[in-house]
């Protein structure tokens, strides 16, 4: 698919595809706001240590509960500070890269397990897909946060069992797409003629299937990533999924939770960070599923 | 229709199977289960009493056969914590837990029904792009920011609604308004969309045709047909709600099925654990097993599958 150029081409065969999903990714605002909040996150994740005003760990026990500056604070602690006297706006920072990197690393995790899955459900059919919907049906009768809080119980709540616990428990919504999308792409023409011409198993999964799933894979991890983070927060929320002192949003509420009377900002404020990051990558996943294809939009 | 429900049910039984098995393994993921119930300050003669009481020395498979048939009996043996049958523990506090979600899935049915056909009815009109905005905000929105922001507005600011606790109604409505709420965009978005198809078909042209009234044709022709999925969907959300219900019951400490839940991890109290995941998993099987069933009675189209 190279691009037209030439201007009596372009006359001649419209815009090529490429382009009309570019168009149709700018004018797309939900897409838009939702990659643009998402890509700040990130950037905020990654430069932590040069935009925190204080260390995230540092306590102070002469300036516990400041408010923050709109609530009649001042500009030392922008957000205040909580019941250690740690500065606020910091532990958000540093927040972020928690909550990113366990969204990150646990889609990827379920990510593989769930595709490998789901394209081995949908391109052998027979016994594998048996399979596979029997452990997808197995999957879906846990409780989830249920399994994940006495995992992480057992096994003691660190950064690494949490993102293990999750990535292991979040891969049905890929295998079932990834199952349904590969079962109706196995059955074009093209996928035939690999087998004919005797390609590879291997080669006709890499090259013909895996492309073609491509786009929805990219939704799914989207959307998983904001249920994975959702979770971590619910978890850590409990006091059975990050340990403090790890600047967590989740453990953030739980820990303003107990001053909610006389400080609600205490909670108010890494519960909206929380919601904003879940409610952008929401909108990228919505958003890279409109763009991608169009003509399931309703 | 008789072979379906042979088939899904033989399905049901396997998954369950296979759901019991990991939760009682669940006990062997730390290692040596006794030294975990004896705790670190136990000396290695107390370690192996425990091991000997409560039978860790016996092969897992063995353990495990002992426990399921001690399970379909009616008994998952005793709490370490309560020290109480595990089993009259749960179903004391089921109750709660059956009350929340009853109301739960109520709530999201009574609000996302009636949205979703509006949406439906007048597709990019300002009640359909409110109500697409409520079902976006609604799956980003953590349940347990949700329930305090409740509390703080409703109990603290207005004093309307007591805070926490389960002993009158009022208690109920904060916890079912964060409970459904999660519910909702999933019932909405099928609604919405249930309807759009009915709306453009052939019989729904006929009835309009024949001079049908709008309501008539709204009520009576196109809903009853849109909503079979959706009451199909709501019973698997419910085995759903039960088991989140364990992060609404402990913002409101409600005591119900979730909030043992959430004691007995804390607590290590593994009997107990085991016993409510298994108890959680078997409500999701039943209930969606009850919908496929449902689906198919409604739908012969869906008896293949």
């Amino acid at each position: 698919m190279t691009d037209v150029m030439d201007p009596l081409a372009a006359e001649i065969h419209g815009p090529s595809p490429r382009q009309l999903l570019k168009a149709r990714a700018l004018s797309h605002k939900g897409l838009i706001f939702g990659m643009v909040v998402v890509l700040l996150l990130v950037l905020v994740a990654i430069l932590a240590p040069v935009l925190a005003p204080h260390d995230p760990y540092a306590q102070s026990l002469m300036t516990r509960m400041v408010p923050p500056v709109f609530m009649g604070g001042s500009w030392e602690h922008p957000l205040g500070t909580d019941h250690l006297g740690r500065d606020y706006l910091s532990r958000l920072i540093y927040g972020a890269r928690v909550s990113l990197m366990i969204g990150a690393i646990a889609a990827l995790i379920s990510g593989v397990i769930g595709t490998a899955m789901g394209v081995a459900a949908g391109y052998f059919g027979g016994k594998v897909d048996a399979v596979v919907t029997f452990l997808i049906n197995v999957r879906l009768a846990m409780p989830v946060v249920l399994v994940a809080l006495a995992v992480v119980a057992i096994l003691g709540g660190s950064l690494t069992v949490v993102i293990c616990v999750l990535g292991l428990l979040l891969w049905d919504r890929f295998a079932v797409v990834m199952r349904a999308s590969t079962l109706q792409i196995s059955r074009r023409d093209y996928v035939a003629a690999a087998q004919v011409i005797g390609a590879s198993t291997p080669r006709i999964l890499l090259t013909e299937i895996m492309p073609n799933v491509f786009n929805n894979l990219i939704v799914i991890v989207t959307l998983e990533m904001a249920h994975a983070i959702l979770l971590e927060a619910a978890l850590s929320f409990l006091g059975l999924g990050v340990q403090p002192p790890t600047p967590s949003w989740g453990l953030m509420v739980s820990e303003g939770k107990n001053m909610m009377l006389f400080e609600p900002w205490l909670v108010l404020i890494p519960g909206a960070v929380l919601f904003v990051l879940v409610l952008a990558i929401n909108l990228m996943g919505d958003g890279l599923r409109d763009v991608t294809a169009p003509e399931g939009r309703s | 229709m008789l072979t379906f429900i042979f088939k899904r049910l033989g399905l049901a039984l396997l998954v369950a199977l296979t759901v019991s098995f990991i939760s009682f393994s669940l006990l062997f993921l730390s290692g040596d289960p006794a030294a975990a119930l004896a705790g670190e300050t136990a000396s290695g003669e107390d370690v192996e009493a425990l091991r000997r009481l409560y039978g860790f020395d016996r092969p897992m498979l063995v353990q495990y056969a002992e426990w399921l048939f001690s399970a379909l009996r009616g008994d998952f043996g005793e709490s370490y914590y309560f020290k109480l049958p595990v089993a009259s523990l749960i179903a004391e506090r089921l109750q709660v837990t059956m009350t929340l979600g009853l109301c739960g899935i109520l709530f999201a049915l009574v609000t996302a029904v009636p949205l979703g056909v509006i949406a439906a009815i007048r597709p990019n009109s300002l009640i359909d792009r409110v109500a697409l905005f409520l079902s976006v905000a609604g799956q980003a929105m953590p349940s347990f920011w949700f329930g305090l922001i409740l509390i703080v507005v409703f109990a603290i600011q207005l004093g309307w609604l007591p805070p926490s606790g389960a002993a009158t109604w009022r208690h109920f409505i904060m916890p079912t308004i964060v409970l459904g709420y999660y519910a909702m965009p999933a019932i909405m978005r099928l609604t919405r969309a249930g309807m759009l198809d009915v709306l453009n078909s052939d019989f729904i042209r006929t009835a309009r045709a024949k001079g049908a009234g709008e309501t008539r044709v709204l009520f009576k022709h196109a809903l009853r047909n849109a909503i079979i999925p959706v009451v199909s969907l709501a019973a698997v959300q419910m085995g759903f709600m039960l088991g989140g219900s364990i992060v609404v019951e402990s913002v409101f400490a409600l005591h119900g099925a979730g909030y043992l839940a959430w004691e007995s991890i804390a607590r290590n109290d593994l009997p107990t654990v085991q016993a409510l995941i298994l108890v959680f998993s078997m409500f999701y099987i039943v209930f969606t097993f009850l919908a496929d069933v449902l689906n198919a009675w409604l739908d012969p189209r869906m008896r293949s599958a």
